[in-house]
């Protein structure tokens, strides 16, 4: 954990909050101007998505399309394909929600590098309602070949990763279209500019060392004078671990912190790229901990939780199936509130974390 | 002469009344759009208290007319207008956007029933008006009691489906609808003329197939005068473009986009006083 330089203010009450889009319009900036073949496409939204940066700096070329999504997507594709690499930008209900089909078959069918980024998902969009909360966008973009799917976990993560999504697969990035997920509000600060990041691998953002791990085992009451160390895991053996992505990362780390001291040995897997899956992660944990709880600001079905599940009971043999338990949406739109209200009347609190992972525990 | 000039001044009156709701409501929700709302508050007063075959104590009167309102975000006007019709409490309308309240951000039907459809997301109202036109007349033919009105926004019309819907409502020949547009000139971007022009507007839905009338979106006897003409059209769909100041009744947030999708009281916005004294001023410019 010591080499992926987190925030070290993530457990304090005062952790910086910045909206996760904000990284988005500061990472389109940046590349944009390495790239000169990058433009911005917005419908009606240039401030709220965050392009404006990128539309001040490069007005000639930034297009405005107005309210029209299914043209947003096309008029992209087309670009693309005469040599643009074209980003496109809505509120995520409407791209990639309201214009599916065109990103399916103009971007993802024609094999078009189009960056689609779509904020305001999650139901902590809050006040505007269910119409405008977007919480099954994970599940249209993960089904449609050739696509990439982040879900950055703070704004530092959304920088680094649409830098890293313009870039050739060649240079680090990926030829794939690729969906990148935001957030409306403001979310804590998890990362640093030295964390790193590499589309399709998770990362390990809690994981107990040999010292608090036998900590633990004391306050357990277990004897710890015959532990041996596991070598498949190169130490000790979590009890469980979370996989989660966006802004519910930091609900995940400090349900992590709370189980730790209540005797329960959680990892935590930031799983910022969706599709493809760090199939190997999620094989790994799964086999040394026998207990999942995926944790995601989207619906159950389709989203992570459904990747995760589609993973381990494809990749694994019998007996080595952990349990799982999904945090998210369970099938309902969202609704008016402030963020917190939605949070908790969701289901995705820490506590609710917590909850999750003693009956995943309880289970195994 | 369809209107006396008592029934004007008093339909003046009621939505000045609608205005300061709209402005209490967003000022407590602390997060909304107003300019839209504000601009639109005559017409939905001339609507639910003069033109509109309806029943606030039966909202599903089974012949009631029925009114779709596409440009969803404008739901302080229609929430505050069916308060003041006898739909709502008033004072419910200062729940708007709370949780658990009945007044969504966007209208939902799931939390108020007595709404003809949910929406937010821009450009699918036209069709739901169509298909309500359409199947009305298959139940009543040429002769049914009812209209169906529906609500649109200038920038809204950017979406290609309005035009989808267009083309069908006129194929059908859908003299039972009447499509209303805030030609307010204002979407989230900007001028409407900026971000994507529609001029010419009135040629476009003329050529569409569509009866289309132009008038001052704030003057009460065009605005009745004007829904008894689209009544009359018989066998084509009519359109109504009203052309409204966003804003209208509150002199900083007149015309200026920037009010869009800004709640009086929350941000510094230039040409307007101080965040706190937006919601003073804005009550005081509406005579309060
Ligand atoms: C499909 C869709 N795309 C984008 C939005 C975001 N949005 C809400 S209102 C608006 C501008 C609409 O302009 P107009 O219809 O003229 O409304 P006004 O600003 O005049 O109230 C936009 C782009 C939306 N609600 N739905
Ligand atoms: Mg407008």
């Amino acid at each position: 954990m010591s080499n992926i330089h987190l925030n070290t203010k993530i457990f304090d009450t005062d952790v910086e909050q910045v909206p996760i889009r904000k990284g988005f319009g500061e990472g389109l900036l940046e590349s944009a101007k390495k790239n000169q073949n990058i433009v911005g496409l917005c419908a009606d939204l240039t401030e709220s998505t965050q392009m404006h940066l990128f539309k001040k700096e490069f007005p000639d070329r930034f297009i405005e399309i107005g309210v029209a999504e299914q043209n947003l997507a096309s008029v992209a594709s087309g670009m693309a394909a005469m040599g643009k690499l074209p980003f496109i930008t809505s509120y995520a209900m409407f791209s990639p929600g309201r214009n599916w089909e065109q990103i399916r078959t103009t971007i993802c069918y024609n094999d078009q590098k189009v960056i689609i980024a779509g904020s305001h998902a999650g139901v902590s969009v809050g006040p505007d309602g269910g119409t405008h909360q977007a919480i099954e966008d994970i599940a249209i973009t993960r089904v449609i070949p050739n696509m990439t799917v982040i879900v950055p976990c703070d704004a530092v993560e959304a920088k680094k990763a649409t830098m890293v999504s313009a870039l050739r697969k060649e240079e680090g990035g990926t030829n794939t279209p690729v969906y990148i997920r935001l957030a409306r509000e403001k979310s804590p600060v998890i990362t640093t500019s030295d964390t790193p990041f590499e589309i399709g691998k998770a990362q390990v953002f809690y994981e107990l060392d040999t010292d608090r791990f036998l900590l633990l085992e004391q306050k357990r009451g277990n004897s710890t004078s015959t532990f041996k160390l596991d070598s498949d895991t190169h130490g000790i053996r979590h009890d469980v671990a979370i996989l989660a992505c966006g802004a519910l990362v930091h609900n995940a780390l400090l349900a992590a912190k709370q189980l730790e001291e209540e005797g329960i040995a959680a990892k935590v897997l930031n799983m910022a790229t969706i599709k493809p899956l760090d199939i190997e992660a999620v094989l790994s944990v799964a086999k040394e901990t026998g207990a999942l709880v995926t944790v995601e600001e989207h619906q159950i079905a389709g989203g992570l939780g459904g990747a995760v599940a589609e993973t381990v009971l494809t990749g694994l043999k019998r007996g080595q199936q952990p349990v799982l338990e999904c945090v998210g949406v369970h099938d309902r739109f969202g609704q008016s509130g402030t963020p917190q209200e939605l949070i908790k009347e969701y289901g995705m609190t820490v506590s609710d974390i917590v909850a999750a992972v003693r009956r995943a525990l309880a289970r195994k | 002469m369809f209107i006396t000039d008592s029934e004007v001044q008093s339909l003046e009156e009621q939505a000045r009344k609608i205005r300061v709701s709209i402005i209490h409501m967003l000022a407590e929700a602390k997060s909304g759009h107003t300019g839209g709302p504000l601009g639109m508050a005559d017409i939905f007063t001339a609507l639910y208290f003069k033109l509109l075959k309806h029943d606030p104590k039966n909202p599903s009167l089974d012949i009631r007319d029925r009114v779709v309102l596409s440009n969803g975000h404008i739901c302080p006007v229609l929430y505050a207008t069916m308060a003041h019709a006898g739909y709502l409490p008033i004072e419910e309308l200062l729940t708007l956007r709370k949780f658990g309240s009945r007044l969504q951000g966007h209208p939902h039907r799931e939390f108020l029933p007595m709404l003809e459809t949910s929406s937010g997301p821009l450009g699918s109202g036209l069709s739901q008006a169509v298909g309500m036109a359409i199947a009305d007349r298959i139940d009543h033919g040429k002769v049914s009691p009812r209209f169906i009105y529906t609500f649109l926004g200038d920038g809204e019309l950017n979406e290609g489906q309005n035009w989808e819907a267009a083309m069908l409502a006129a194929k059908e020949k859908l003299g039972n609808l009447i499509a209303i547009i805030d030609r307010n000139n204002i979407q989230i971007d900007g001028y409407t003329e900026d971000i994507m022009p529609l001029s010419p507007l009135f040629d476009k839905w003329k050529s569409f197939g569509w009866h289309v009338i132009e008038i001052d979106g704030h003057d009460m006897r065009a605005i009745v005068a004007a829904v008894r003409e689209a009544q009359t059209i018989f066998e084509k769909p009519s359109v109504i473009i009203t052309h409204t100041i966003p804003g209208r009744g509150v002199p900083y947030m007149e015309h200026r986009f920037e009010w869009h999708g800004t709640p009086p009281g929350i941000s510094d916005i230039s040409g307007a006083p101080a965040k706190a004294d937006q919601v003073k001023e804005a009550l005081r410019a509406l005579g309060e």
